[in-house]
């Protein structure tokens, strides 16, 4: 099986290869998009700022290219972020491929710090990408825009309010936290999708 | 759907401090192919539930820094749970190289004192949450005086108006290591802790003092932490990362299990 990880400035794109390595999988790291279209998995990660990602995106044809995949794609962080509509960050239209909004968390007490940072467990899961087994289970996130409960929400995670920790919908599945670095429970998640 | 309470976990960190690639401190652990090997340490501590790591490069020289380099490599290659790296960190570049290696974050100390306009670039560039700023300061009369080189030069930065002015320029995190209460292991500087998660909108990770499981309760309840690091208890084995998170659990702190 062929997998591929969308190759931009994102910083996790490493931390992704490695994981799937792990996995026994080596995934073929390219912007380009032949070689993209030929992968049966594609893995779009992302570390880095919304507004700055998407005119890159859109700088090398790659926004519309993405829209149009037809294989299992798994967005991460960033890269689910810029798979909905419109991000507060940098105030930026994104791929629109699941409708909902991207929003900057706004703390209600003093301890709910941004970024959420650390470990925090998913609740509500659903789709072959989140079996049962998962729910309650703790997964990595570092992140200060969240996607709020929405159609395609197929996990949920409680900072502040609930938010949308995981989200599907057709072939594109997507997350916010990292199960690049979420342990051997991140390595279940990597593994469902590599199977999908 | 499910009614989700306040569910961030606090944040259990060994720290392991390398030497041209080994590991310095003693280690004590049974059924250990090599103590020394930072690659093996940190996956053990992994398995037994550590939720992030933080390599120290203590080595000085360059050739030291390529080793660390290559270790970075290597670490990310073979552990799937976010680590962190300090020192040797000067500019911009530094963090670029350790970053690319793999690293989830960096830990600057000495030079955020010589340069803070550092911790705004690293924040500007890579973004704030890569970004810990290290502080040691120690406990003289009523003040919290900084310390530059390990805790061996003093300098004229308190510790609350330097952790504030951290925040602002963009750190992601506070690691406050006690000089006072490191290696005595009666405990965290928890009032210090409590002031400073109180006062700054980041996450304080506490450092120096662990001795007992307690003392990580205390850190976390009387010192408000979002997260605690320690060594030898770990290295040595006085304190399993397991049973000390099912102790917690057990103290009604939210913990990974």
């Amino acid at each position: 099986m062929d997998v591929a990880i969308i190759k931009y400035n994102a910083g996790n794109i490493r931390s992704v290869d490695y994981a799937l390595r792990r996995l026994g999988v080596t995934p073929l790291i390219t912007a380009d998009k032949k070689m993209l279209s030929k992968a049966d998995k594609i893995i779009f990660p992302g570390v880095g700022e919304a507004f700055t990602t998407m005119r890159f995106l859109h700088e090398e044809g790659l926004a519309d290219f993405i829209r149009g995949l037809r294989q299992p794609v798994l967005g991460i962080c960033l890269g689910m972020q810029l798979m909905c509509r419109h991000s507060e960050e940098g105030d930026v239209d994104c791929l629109g491929i699941f409708d909902a909004d991207v929003r900057r968390f706004v703390p209600q007490k003093h301890e709910e710090k941004v970024p959420h940072m650390g470990w925090n467990t998913l609740n509500n899961v659903k789709s072959p990408l989140l079996d049962a087994s998962l729910e309650g289970q703790f997964v990595y996130f570092v992140h200060s825009y969240y996607v709020p409960v929405c159609e395609h929400t197929i996990a949920t995670t409680g900072y502040i309010h609930p938010f949308s920790a995981a989200l599907q919908k057709d072939n594109f599945f997507a997350t916010q936290f990292h199960p690049e670095k979420s342990g051997s429970v991140g390595e279940r998640i990597l593994q469902h999708f590599l199977t999908l | 759907m499910k009614n989700e309470e306040f569910s961030l976990a606090k944040r259990i960190i060994p720290c392991l401090d390398i030497k041209d690639g080994k590991t310095v401190k003693g280690v004590n652990f049974v059924n250990f192919r090599d103590a020394g090997d930072p690659v093996e340490l940190g996956a053990a501590y992994s398995r037994a539930g550590a939720d992030e790591l933080v390599y120290l490069d203590i080595t000085a020289s360059h050739e030291g820094r390529k080793t660390f380099t290559e270790l970075v490599r290597q670490v990310a290659a073979h552990i799937s749970i976010p680590f962190t790296v300090g020192g040797g960190i000067h500019e911009l570049q530094d963090v670029d190289r350790l970053l690319n290696a793999g690293a989830d974050k960096v830990s600057i100390n000495s030079a955020a004192i010589r340069n803070p306009k550092l911790i705004d670039e690293i924040a500007g560039h890579f973004g704030s949450q890569v970004c810990v700023v290290a502080i040691d300061a120690n406990q003289e009369n009523e003040d919290w005086i900084c310390y530059l080189n390990g805790g061996r030069i003093p300098t004229d930065k308190q510790l609350f108006s330097w952790a504030r002015e951290a925040a602002d320029r963009g750190a992601g995190e506070i690691l406050f290591t006690s000089m006072t209460h490191d290696g005595v292991k009666t405990g965290y500087a928890n009032e210090a802790l409590a002031r400073l998660s109180d006062e700054l909108p980041i996450p304080i990770i506490a450092s120096g003092g662990a001795g007992q499981m307690e003392h990580f309760r205390d850190a976390f309840v009387q010192g408000k932490a979002d997260a605690a690091l320690a060594a030898s208890v770990f290295h040595f084995g006085e304190i399993k990362i397991d049973e000390l998170k099912l102790y917690l659990q057990r103290e009604g702190i939210n913990v990974r299990l």
